[in-house]
């Protein structure tokens, strides 16, 4: 089956600012993809470059075997919420789901009504009178109603309260149970994609941190405490992803392909969230100043 | 029909979390042999979780023979877990009790032996793999 993206050394530059580099990714079909990372990291330009908003300044982006908007076949595959939920206020919940008609041939009248209904809105009301979570849905039902292969979804929930998130969650997720539609979204709610994801990419000044199968990931790594001593007196074929060192005890975080063999240490399965925050913090050049956020000067 | 939970605190993997859930409404009999699971939607609806994570809970718990699944109408209770409940280990809580007593005389406090219960119970789990 066609991977999701491929991409291959895909580069993305503002002016002078890199806002995306050197990205080599495979992510096979069939997935939730979790896309996290800093303000600024390159989630949303990654998430551009894949629906066709944005033409790549270097490297390769192939999406479901095609390139990202070429003509009326690929637009039709992908489907792409932009940040904040878009929707036309003055429109009725009607008139979007006319527009959607109107503009994907691929649109599925039925299912768009029926999911409208689902929620318990009323066709005639018009957008802007909405909550934050009813636009939400308003704007994935619209996302959906042309059944596409692939949802790119950029911070879908991050505006909503927790009750709204999951029902947004819950929607998401009902659609892949229906369809089998895989999905990429950016989050920093790591709990929520702990949940929903079962594939992660960690985007970190501009660069893939970590890319790879949750269960996978989290199976690959352990937490060592130990006395202090050096990263290079653990045993051979373990890989150490960061090291912390008190006067008396030191702390690794270590990735091995085979168990780790026990010791005078206390060997700990690591969790999402900390998984992912020490790959957003390693490999950082010391003294570098953080890409500026983008996400809070715009 | 039952309901799922899922604690993201746990520490345990979700599809465990749903298969220990099952385990245990089969143990204190809110499921006995021919009852229907919830559909993979359904709990998808139900707690907002990845519909592969169901996947595999249901497949892990048809391979400890507890379940089966047949296509198109859904997965099915086959073993009841139902009898030996645990007020049938009557002499193996007494000892536990017995052993508390010990503890506490020892000295241990409840954060101790909770730690201490929690490590040999995973510990030996992890020695009988």
């Amino acid at each position: 089956m066609t991977a999701i993206v491929e991409a291959h050394a895909l580069g993305k530059r503002y002016g002078a600012r890199p806002a995306l580099t050197d990205c080599t990714l495979h992510i096979p079909p069939g997935h939730v993809v979790g896309l996290v990372g800093p303000n600024g990291a390159g989630k949303s330009t990654l998430l551009k470059l894949a629906c066709g908003l944005l033409t790549p300044t270097t490297g390769s982006i192939n999406v479901l075997g095609g390139r990202p908007g070429a003509g009326p076949v690929q637009i039709a595959k992908v489907g792409y919420l932009a940040q904040d939920a878009p929707i036309e206020p003055a429109l009725s919940i009607a008139d979007h789901l006319k527009l959607g008609a109107h503009l994907n041939p691929r649109w599925d009248k039925a299912f768009a009504a029926a999911r409208i209904e689902g929620l318990g809105l009323d066709p005639k009301q018009k957008a802007g009178k909405l909550s934050g979570g009813q636009r939400a849905q308003l704007a994935l039902t619209i996302a959906t109603g042309k059944h596409p292969d692939l949802l790119l979804l950029d911070e879908p929930v991050a505006s909503l309260d927790p009750i709204a998130r999951r029902d947004f969650l819950k929607l998401l997720m009902d659609t892949v149970a229906e369809h089998g539609t895989s999905v990429i979204l950016s989050s920093h709610l790591i709990s929520d994609l702990e949940r929903v994801c079962d594939y992660l990419v960690v985007l970190a000044s501009a660069q893939v941190r970590l890319a790879g199968e949750v269960e996978e990931l989290t199976a690959a790594h352990r937490w060592i405490t130990c006395t202090r001593r050096d990263a290079d007196t653990l045993p051979a074929g373990v890989e150490v992803v960061s090291a912390k060192h008190t006067d008396r005890q030191s702390t690794f975080m270590v990735r091995s392909a085979t168990p780790v063999p026990s010791g005078d240490w206390v060997s700990e399965p690591v969790g999402l969230e900390d998984l992912v925050l020490t790959y957003m913090e390693r490999d950082t050049p010391a003294g570098r100043v953080a890409p500026q956020n983008l996400e809070s000067t715009r | 029909m039952i309901e799922f939970r899922l604690d993201p605190n746990a520490g345990v993997a979700s599809y465990l979390q749903i298969v220990q859930q099952v385990r245990q409404a089969l143990l204190l009999g809110m499921l006995a042999e021919g009852d229907r699971l919830p559909t993979v939607k359904q709990v998808v609806g139900m707690v907002a979780i990845n519909p592969n994570t169901v996947l595999k809970a249901y497949r892990e718990l048809e391979l400890e023979g507890l379940v089966v699944a047949k296509p198109g109408a859904g997965t099915f209770v086959t073993k009841s877990l139902a009898q030996p409940s645990i007020t049938e280990h009557e002499p193996l809580r007494r000892e536990l009790e017995a052993w508390l007593a010990k503890a506490r005389a020892a000295g241990l406090t409840e954060a101790e032996l909770d730690a201490l219960m929690r490590t040999t119970v995973r510990d030996t789990a992890d020695e009988e793999k």
